[in-house]
């Protein structure tokens, strides 16, 4: 006898095969085509791929851009996070819509607007040219429109979080005699270590993938601006298939980590396993 | 002393200056300043100017293609991000945990990455095009495909709202309904979905904010034939590499300006649903 | 140590959530703050911590002015509602927080902090407990955690928001006798903010009677019981039904209710003034008597045992009435005469 609020047998496998068949078909198919495509002909052309110059120069920049751009985001982050969270002040409203505004703007315009200001005619551009600084279509450029894509996330993942919390630890560790830089280190900063990693996770994997804004900034001078998913794209367009989908499987397996990583986080960053 | 001056409320917590100097600070330099670069370029043309920028037939094509393809995109994710979410939600079984994690996949994969990947399938010798093409439907470089590509970014937004919404529903309403003499499927659709369906309309919201400027992702597919299969964020590309920063600056202006518009077009939609 | 309150004033936007609070507190005493949700008694207490400012007045702690003193240097042991345990730190840990963030130079040496934790986990009868996390151990424990981590730092004022207020009633009533040991014996002088009267009444030296952002009044719980200095005093505390009266003469009438007057000698607190009064009579200052149909004055609507007697609710004329009765006198349903001794008036 089926319960009064579940669904006939039948028709409960109906919706789980449908619903595994979408994300089969839909999203891990594709996935399947990166590795089936850039395994084609074997590790050897893939590994060729991967071991040209001008691919490890891409994956250097890649890695690079993102040293910079994650530690950067991670520190405007903590400070958005504490002041949004733990505090209630006219304005905060509006402090958190703000925030979210990369979200919410295509990659291609978050390029866009550094070309504006620092482009060959953008505002700045002229005063560059004059001092020998460049910014567009340079390592700079490429890290200014990444911190833009990569802004939110880490605020965003601790902003509900440290609201949950509340502030009753951090004013009993006031009571407790502890300063500001005490509180935040030993008791703020453990109870928010696992969201604050899985932030940083996402937003390193954006950081390492973004395609659209580093795109409109890079200028795509091989060995020099070029990133990974940069670097998938000339070789595409050059129809080098073997060698783009090689760089492509790379970026994809990053991302596999990045979920793995991810799941364990949500799945063991309870207290309890914390127990030492 | 004691008499503390309204303007500046003391905290027993410290760092509030501090933080949210640091907030405002990043958040200027990051996203206002360039932002504003984008509101204030177009100015250059006059509004007679921009007006025509904005109202070619090739701009307007592709502004047509973005919003409407994201539009049909994210209206057929509706009904399938609400099916994964239920599944996932509602039933246990072999493999579920397997299939949460690759909801995430479109979140994590690299745009590229996903776009050379749905190439590759939905090309008319890929794994899916082939059968499809014998079928005489046609996804790559279609619009078709663009819509494709933006489905696939956008299927997590929906299930992802959906999901702790649907989490959180008092099982007893649905109880409560069977108890009054309905059937399983009227109490669906009269108990259920009525209380899903503001998570329903931000999940359509939010999947459509992002597929709108979906860049990486799509151009791969989507074939770039002006008028045709051209979406708004590479009409900007190519402005940019002509250096016309004004004209880019306008497209980028009028997408965000009817994205504007839309998510409070949908605002409202909910506002009204919740008020009926 | 004392703590003298004067004309404290706090507003949260447009809610005055305390109004010119007066309050002086001796040394060594143990003190409720009693009152209804919104009377501003948690509002009170986090500004003697330093937890919240003050829009106006002062707070002195032994005649020194707190105002400049941030939370951190006050020395206050502060117990929160819900305890606001550290959760990823072991019971032992949160006691020693307190010990090592002090500055190098006053904090003591790793050996002494352990010897210190140790005593006072003993000395809280939850010595066992010292490596669990606060998620692993029950609220009862937990609430001793959260004492023995606000004594650790050896403060002389200690204060607790709501100390039993998410307990069970069985482990209510051990921690209460217990805390006011503990007081006695460290030498403490302490607060605690309480919505329960029986509590603030059994535990306390003396109640301040919390209403709308006053001190309605501060008194032993003896004084409070026996002469409340105004109506709100007298319809919070002891279960008084509150009735509307009018003193004319030497007598108290309770018209249009169908009680008899009562003589002026009767009333446990004088007021001078002629007219409309409100009347305060306790459970116990009623005679009640059963009555055949149709001549009695109110009618059972609950009876329920008691201890030693018979508690019962009674419906008169539209009010419900509380009292006490010998045990098997009445049932549900049965008409009875009910009558004042004594009642307490206020003007109305």
């Amino acid at each position: 006898m089926t319960p009064p609020t579940a669904e006939p047998g039948w028709a409960r496998a109906l919706l789980i095969g449908g619903a595994a068949l979408l994300l089969g078909l839909f999203l891990l198919l594709p996935l399947a085509a990166v590795f089936t495509e850039a395994l084609r002909r074997g590790w050897a052309p893939a590994w060729q791929a991967l071991s040209d110059p001008d691919a490890v120069a891409a994956v250097r920049l890649t890695l690079l851009v993102a040293a910079i751009a994650v530690p950067v985001n991670t520190l405007g982050g903590l400070a958005a996070a504490w002041c949004i969270a733990k505090f209630r002040f006219s304005g905060r409203a509006l402090l958190l819509a703000l925030i979210d505004l990369p979200f919410s703007v295509s990659p291609v315009i978050s390029g866009l607007v550094w070309v504006l200001l620092f482009g060959a005619h953008g505002w700045l551009g002229p005063w560059l040219q004059e001092h020998d600084i460049q910014i567009v279509f340079a390592v700079p450029g490429l890290v200014l429109a990444t911190i833009f894509v990569t802004f939110p996330f880490i605020a965003r993942t601790l902003i509900p979080l440290m609201q949950e919390q509340g502030r009753a630890a951090e004013e009993a560790a006031a009571t407790l005699g502890a300063s500001g830089w005490q509180t935040f280190r030993r008791v703020t900063l453990p109870e928010i270590r696992w969201a604050l990693l899985s932030g940083v996770l996402l937003c390193n994997a954006r950081a390492m993938g973004e395609f659209g804004a580093v795109s409109v900034v890079s200028g795509h001078i091989r060995g020099e601006t070029n990133t990974m998913p940069l670097h998938v794209e000339i070789l595409y367009n050059e129809y080098q298939f073997a060698g783009a989908f090689a760089v492509a499987a790379l970026l994809a397996l990053l991302a596999l980590v990045t979920l793995g990583a991810k799941t364990l986080l949500e799945r063991g960053g309870t207290p309890r396993s914390l127990a030492a | 002393m004691s008499i503390a001056s309204p303007f500046r409320r003391r905290d027993a917590l410290p760092g509030f200056g501090f933080s949210l100097g640091i907030t405002l600070l990043w958040l200027s330099g990051i996203v206002l300043v360039p932002l504003l670069a984008l509101l204030l370029r177009p100015l250059e043309l006059g509004p007679l100017g921009f007006w025509h920028s904005v109202t070619e037939p090739r701009v307007l094509a592709s502004l047509r293609l973005s919003f409407l393809g994201a539009l049909a995109a994210s209206a057929v994710n509706v009904p399938l991000g609400l099916l994964v979410a239920w599944v996932l939600v509602r039933y246990r079984f072999p493999g579920r945990r397997l299939l949460d994690g690759v909801v995430d996949l479109p979140f994590a994969l690299p745009t590229a990455v996903a776009g050379l990947a749905l190439t590759a399938l939905y090309a008319p010798n890929g794994w899916l095009g082939a059968p499809l093409a014998a079928l005489g439907v046609k996804v790559a470089y279609t619009p078709l495909g663009v819509a494709l590509a933006m489905g696939f970014v956008g299927l997590p937004f929906v299930v992802r709202t959906v999901e702790p919404v649907l989490r959180d529903l008092p099982r007893e309403a649905e109880e409560a309904a069977s108890t009054l003499g309905a059937t399983r499927v009227q109490t669906l659709w009269r108990v259920v979905l009525p209380a899903l369906a503001p998570a329903l309309l931000a999940g359509f919201a939010m999947a459509s904010a992002r597929a709108v400027g979906e860049y990486g992702s799509v151009i791969f597919i989507a074939g770039n034939m002006p008028m045709v299969s051209e979406i708004a964020p590479l009409l900007i590309v190519v402005r940019l590499e002509q250096f016309d920063y004004a004209g880019a600056a306008a497209v980028g202006l009028a997408m965000l300006a009817l994205s504007f518009l839309l998510l409070l077009a949908l605002n409202l939609a909910n506002r009204l649903w919740r008020r009926a | 140590m004392s703590v003298t309150v004067s004309r404290l004033t706090r507003r949260f936007g447009p809610v005055l959530a305390l109004r010119e609070v007066e309050l002086g507190v001796r040394q060594g005493e143990f003190v409720a703050l009693l009152g209804p949700s919104g009377s501003g008694k948690t509002t009170l207490l986090r500004i003697l911590a330093g937890l919240d400012f003050a829009d106006a007045g002062t707070v002195e702690i032994d005649g020194e002015d707190m105002s400049a003193v941030p939370a951190r240097a006050r020395n206050i042991g502060f117990v929160f509602q819900n305890y606001a345990l550290f959760r990823h730190m072991t019971v032992f840990e949160n006691v020693a927080f307190g010990l090592r963030v002090r500055p190098r130079a006053t904090r003591p040496p790793g050996a002494e902090i352990t010897r210190r934790v140790r005593r006072l986990l003993e000395r809280m009868q939850i010595g066992e407990l010292e490596r669990r996390l606060p998620e692993q151990i029950s609220g009862g424990q937990r609430q001793r955690v959260a004492l023995a981590r606000a004594l650790a730092t050896e403060p002389r004022l200690l204060l607790l928001d709501e100390p039993f207020g998410a307990l069970d009633a069985e482990v209510r009533k051990g921690l209460r006798r217990w805390l006011r040991e503990l007081h006695a014996e460290l030498g403490l002088t302490s607060l605690f903010v309480t919505h329960d009267q029986e509590e603030a009444l059994e535990l306390a030296d003396r109640v301040a009677v919390m209403q709308a952002g006053q001190v309605a009044q501060f008194d032993s719980p003896a004084a409070l019981v026996a002469q409340p200095a105004n109506a709100f005093v007298a319809g919070f505390l002891g279960h008084a039904a509150r009735l509307p009266a009018r003193l004319a003469g030497d007598a108290l009438h309770f018209d249009p209710l169908p009680l008899p007057p009562l003589p002026r000698t009767a009333l446990l607190r004088g007021v001078a003034v002629e007219g409309a009064v409100l009347a305060f009579i306790r459970a116990h200052e009623w005679d009640i008597a059963p009555a055949v149909a149709g001549e009695g004055n109110a009618v059972v609507r609950s009876c329920r045992p008691a201890g030693g007697h018979t508690h019962v609710e009674l419906d008169l004329g539209g009010y419900v009435i509380e009292a006490e009765a010998a045990h098997g006198l009445l049932n549900y349903g049965q008409p009875c005469l009910l009558r004042p001794r004594a009642a307490r008036v206020f003007p109305a």
